[in-house]
């Protein structure tokens, strides 16, 4: 199957779309275990994200759609989430550079940029509570399915599943990174805002993927 | 001369400890501030950073301040989005802001070199008050 620069466009707008929705519900969540920002600020950054994307020229390929992504997020958000996910896509635009096609080993390479980006950017690892607790099963979960010829849009259904078991064992573990990790067994209980924005992203993806 | 920036996620707190190392070192030291975000907000954007570390850098290095959590990983970013020209000429200070801010400006004044003055800053958080 094949990914197009109008897909990604779409599943940006997506993103953009679903991060607006719970804008609210992700500063709640991090009201109860950090600085009650995270939905304000992605949301200040996707914004940013959607201006900055109608500027590019046609022609720009997908890796520098990525970057681009990635560098206004840097530059917007503001928290800890900015060079995050910044970073993430990133590092996820340098895999698919100069590419206007995506087929289903580029998409587990752009999954396996992000997650090794967000890891030694944030030097953490799966069950510190964060947002890779929803990334790494995500990106297992897609590279198995794919390595046992499972069709791209069922493979990207169950790295979102995937991802939204690992944000819901978030709420089970206390944190080790971040202002959450001050509260250390205190943040139990609380789902972590980074790994259920995370899931919505992976999820934003799944659902253009599966209704195109 | 080695140059200093402060990076906080509020531009109040930066443009105080500005103030502050100014006064004590009358101005000779160029002193960069990156804190809050374009539209007012709290938080730190690694690109304001990244151009702060370039107004001030005059080839004698330049030592980062921090405060904390995205603050970090900011700077950090900054660093690396400047590049190998400025490889190894940049470094976060693990010290605290304030205190930090003020030795190595101080230090800087006098005209110590840049791992004189990265050293004396992280010598801050063994600062003794009482």
């Amino acid at each position: 199957m094949v990914i197009t620069k109008n897909d990604v466009l779409k599943v940006v707008d997506k993103i953009v779309e679903v991060i607006k929705e719970n804008k609210e519900y992700l500063t709640e969540l991090d009201a109860a275990i950090g600085d009650a920002d995270h939905g304000i600020n992605l949301d200040r950054g996707f914004d940013a994200v959607k201006q900055k994307l109608t500027t590019l020229p046609e022609t720009t390929d997908i890796g520098t759609i990525l970057k681009t992504l990635g560098m206004t997020l840097v530059s917007t958000v503001g928290g800890a989430s900015g060079p995050l996910y910044g970073t993430a896509f990133m590092r996820a635009g340098q895999v698919v550079q100069g590419k206007n096609e995506l087929y289903e080993e580029d998409i587990v390479k752009i999954f396996e940029a992000a997650l090794d980006g967000i890891k030694q950017r944030g030097k953490a690892e799966a069950g510190d509570k964060t947002m890779i607790d929803s990334i790494e099963p995500a990106y297992k979960a897609l590279k198995d399915s794919l390595e046992n010829n499972i069709a791209l849009p069922e493979a990207l259904n169950r790295a979102a599943n995937a991802a939204k078991e690992g944000m819901e064992y978030t709420k089970n573990i206390s944190a080790r990174k971040g202002r959450a990790s001050y509260l250390g067994e205190r943040s139990i209980g609380h789902l972590d805002p980074g790994a259920t924005s995370a899931y919505l992203m992976i999820k934003s993806f799944s659902d253009v993927v599966n209704l195109s | 001369m080695v140059g200093i920036v402060l990076v906080s996620h509020s531009r109040k707190i930066v443009e105080g400890i500005y103030e502050l190392a100014s006064q004590m070192t009358g101005g000779k030291v160029p002193i960069g501030v990156a804190g809050g975000t374009q539209d007012g907000r709290l938080g730190t954007d690694a690109t304001e950073i990244m151009e702060e570390i370039k107004k001030v850098d005059d080839g004698e290095g330049v030592v980062v301040l921090v405060d904390i959590g995205s603050a970090v990983m900011s700077a950090q970013m900054a660093i690396e989005l400047l590049g190998e020209e400025y490889e190894g000429k940049v470094k976060i200070a693990d010290a605290p802001l304030v205190e930090g801010a003020i030795a190595a400006s101080v230090e800087a004044s006098i005209g110590s070199g840049f791992d004189k003055v990265l050293l004396v800053a992280e010598e801050a958080k063994k600062l003794n008050k009482l």
